[in-house]
């Protein structure tokens, strides 16, 4: 097991690193978990002969053959259920949805099977399976591609939501995901696919339950996973310029959330600004904000900063998309607001 | 404005010259969208439906004033077809305020509730319920209108659609079904998605009418709309149609075509629909050189004026980001 990173990583002196991008750390992954256990197989539409709509699993069907990396129909609610069956049989299936967007018409198959069938047949049923999709803005696909729905996913008990953020992540995670023996949803930003980092050649499994600081600071707690974690170091940079040292917690976990290390940063910064790609009402910052309040209430200076998509489907013009999401500046804002 | 098909012959030519103008008009409209696309003037995903054009203009043909049309994200052809403006498609893809969806939707929501053209669905067989909906509710108020649906040979995967077609049958609605089958749902051969690809065999197993038609030949295809839509006019029940098409064109533009070689494309290219009607029409003396060239002159006009007035048109206010998430009441 490699540790989880907490900002800087020690990259072990004997193995060396590698250069390397979101994408193919989750390529690597599913290559490794692919070679490792026979029990698992990748399904989703255009996974196989495509490439993956994302290019995530180029070229694992000439690796693997048809039978394991097996391309699907146009039929989310069919093929994601059969994933369910699948797991219950045995095996440990990585279905792909190519959008959050394109889940909702499998909603009801992970909401009404794979989350329910451990807990309704009295701990009898184990669905021990792991679903992938892109999820996120940025990109100008408009408001039926753009979504950031995982936080309704991590209001579903029954099912386990991470959102890797970085590299190390996108390569860790997975096998994590599989050795857990309920179903768990990994959430993909579309805008971190092309993102490079530095791995150690050996890096491997990591811990998905804990949230990681990914930047030590004093005076302030931004909260953050997934895409925004880059707009949260981001601002943390600009607050720095102006002596505010922000602290900045990468959720990874979304479901279930790491209460502790939420709690214990907070008590150090007494500040907290929560940021989330999705809508404020009833969102998942709106949890986060919640659950600070509750545990950490005598130790904060101040309410909780929420910074969040606006309430709007994603537009598509450029100017309207981007007004839509939280930007840098406004988590900068947030952040020197608390501050005071 | 419903077409005899059965016209004198001069009044055939004059008839099959507007249908190759508006396929041309479609044509040259989407391949500078592939031009604009590669310039960064236009973003998101973009679908062109090059070599299909004979789909939309053929269905279109036969339709009236109210009907109904929906569509999917790969739907400029059948916006302009539609009678929608270049104006207002190209702006909502330049994202301005002059586009047809102020420049919210991009190039897979192009609405215009004035024509019923109800968009623009990038949720494949998402539109489908919908237009069940609209031709149920025609249906309750005796409205002797026709709702078209046109979605591809991959949604004919989902649930949704075989919910739908069902619907139509049991209820008897105004729908016709308008199938583009271009053998793939992005890179999936259809024969590697449906176990039956007979589309209109299965399809007419829901006890409708349901017959293919070679969707590479307009003249074809409005004939067979327009058998279609009589019927379903005269209360016959919904129709299907397999429209037998191929896209020229990679799926969006960020498809590297991996999935099918180049002497496929190239064997379909033989069948372009633009090229056969031209072929045809001037084999038949219908058209000569010139007033081919010159229609090509027109259209690029067109399509220029449409460009230039997208690169000259505002943008929304950003202040405006959240209208129309709920309807606007006058105060
Ligand atoms: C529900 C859903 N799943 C997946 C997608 C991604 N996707 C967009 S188009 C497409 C292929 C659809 O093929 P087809 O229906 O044949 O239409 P075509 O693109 O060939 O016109 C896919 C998989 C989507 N938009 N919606
Ligand atoms: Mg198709």
């Amino acid at each position: 097991m490699t540790t989880l990173s907490t900002g800087a990583t020690p990259v072990p002196a004997a193995t060396g690193t590698v250069e390397t991008t979101y994408r193919e750390a989750l390529r690597e992954a599913l290559r490794e978990a692919l070679r490792e256990d026979d029990r698992v197989f990748l399904m989703g539409e255009d996974v196989g002969m495509y490439g993956g709509c994302f290019a995530v699993s180029l070229g694992l069907l000439e690796e693997f053959g048809p039978e394991r990396v097996r391309d699907t129909p146009l039929s989310e609610s069919g093929f994601v259920g059969a994933g369910i069956g699948a797991a219950l049989a045995g095996l440990r299936p990585v279905v792909e949805i190519m959008t959050v967007n394109f889940s909702l018409l499998a909603l009801d198959q992970i909401l009404n099977n794979a989350a329910t069938l451990s807990h309704m047949s009295g701990g009898q049923l184990h669905v021990p399976l792991v679903i992938r999709m892109t999820t996120g803005a940025g990109r100008q696909l408009a408001a039926q591609h753009s979504h950031s729905l995982e936080g309704w996913y991590a209001h579903i008990p029954g099912i386990k939501v991470i959102a890797p953020a970085t590299v190390e992540d996108a390569r860790g995670m997975l096998w994590t995901a599989l050795e857990d023996p309920d179903p768990v949803l990994l959430f993909e930003h579309g805008t971190l696919y092309t993102m490079t980092g530095t791995l150690p050649r050996d890096a491997g499994h990591v811990d998905i339950t804990r949230a990681a600081v990914r930047r030590e600071g004093r005076d302030v707690t931004l909260v953050s996973y997934g895409g925004t974690l880059h707009k949260a170091l981001a601002a943390a940079d600009v607050l720095a310029g102006s002596g505010v040292a922000a602290e900045v917690l990468d959720l990874r976990s979304l479901r279930p959330l790491d209460d502790a290390t939420i709690a214990a940063s907070v008590r150090k910064t007494h500040r907290a600004v929560v940021v989330d790609e999705g809508w404020r009402s009833g969102g998942l910052s709106a949890e986060v904000s919640a659950r600070i309040t509750e545990q950490c209430f005598y130790d904060l200076d101040g309410p909780v900063e929420r910074v969040c998509s606006a309430e709007v489907p994603i537009p598509y013009a450029q100017h309207l998309e981007q007004a839509a999401l939280p930007q840098v500046d406004q988590v900068v804002a947030a952040a020197r607001r608390v501050v005071g | 404005m419903t077409q005899t098909l059965d016209r004198e012959p001069a009044a055939d030519v004059r008839h099959r010259l507007d249908l190759l103008r508006e396929m041309v008009r479609i044509r040259l409209f989407e391949e500078r969208c592939v031009e604009l696309y590669s310039a960064a003037k236009i973003r998101g995903f973009l679908h062109v439906a090059i070599g299909e054009e004979a789909v939309a203009v053929g269905v279109n043909a036969v339709l009236d004033e109210g009907d109904a049309v929906v569509s999917t994200y790969r739907e400029h052809g059948h916006a302009i077809a539609r009678g929608m403006s270049m104006d207002s498609v190209m702006a909502e893809m330049y994202g301005k305020a002059t586009g047809c969806s102020r420049g919210r939707g991009g190039s897979m929501h192009l609405f215009d509730v004035g024509r019923r053209f109800y968009g623009g669905n990038a949720i494949v067989a998402g539109g489908l319920p919908l237009a069940i909906g609209l031709a149920l509710a025609d249906k309750m108020r005796m409205r002797p209108t026709v709702t078209v649906c046109f979605f591809g040979d991959g949604a004919f995967a989902e649930g949704e659609f075989h919910e739908c077609v069902n619907l139509a049958a049991l209820w008897r609605l105004p729908v016709l079904f308008a199938c583009e089958n271009n053998l793939y749902a992005m890179g999936t051969a259809i024969a590697r998605a449906q176990a039956e690809t007979d589309l209109a065999l299965r399809a007419a197993s829901y006890g409708i009418a349901a017959w293919p038609v070679d969707g590479m030949d307009v003249v074809a295809v409005e004939e067979a709309a327009d058998r279609a839509v009589d019927r379903i006019r005269a209360g016959g029940g919904p129709c299907f149609l397999e429209l037998r098409t191929y896209r020229f064109r990679a799926h969006s533009m960020y498809d590297p075509e991996r999935y099918r070689d180049k002497a496929e494309v190239a064997r379909w290219r033989e069948r372009d629909p633009i090229d056969l009607l031209t072929h045809q029409l001037t084999a038949e003396g219908g058209l000569s050189a010139e007033a081919r060239d010159a229609m090509a002159a027109e259209v690029t006009a067109e399509v220029d004026r449409a460009v230039a007035a997208a690169e000259a048109a505002p943008l929304e206010p950003a202040e405006d980001l959240e209208r129309f998430v709920y309807t606007e009441t006058e105060a």
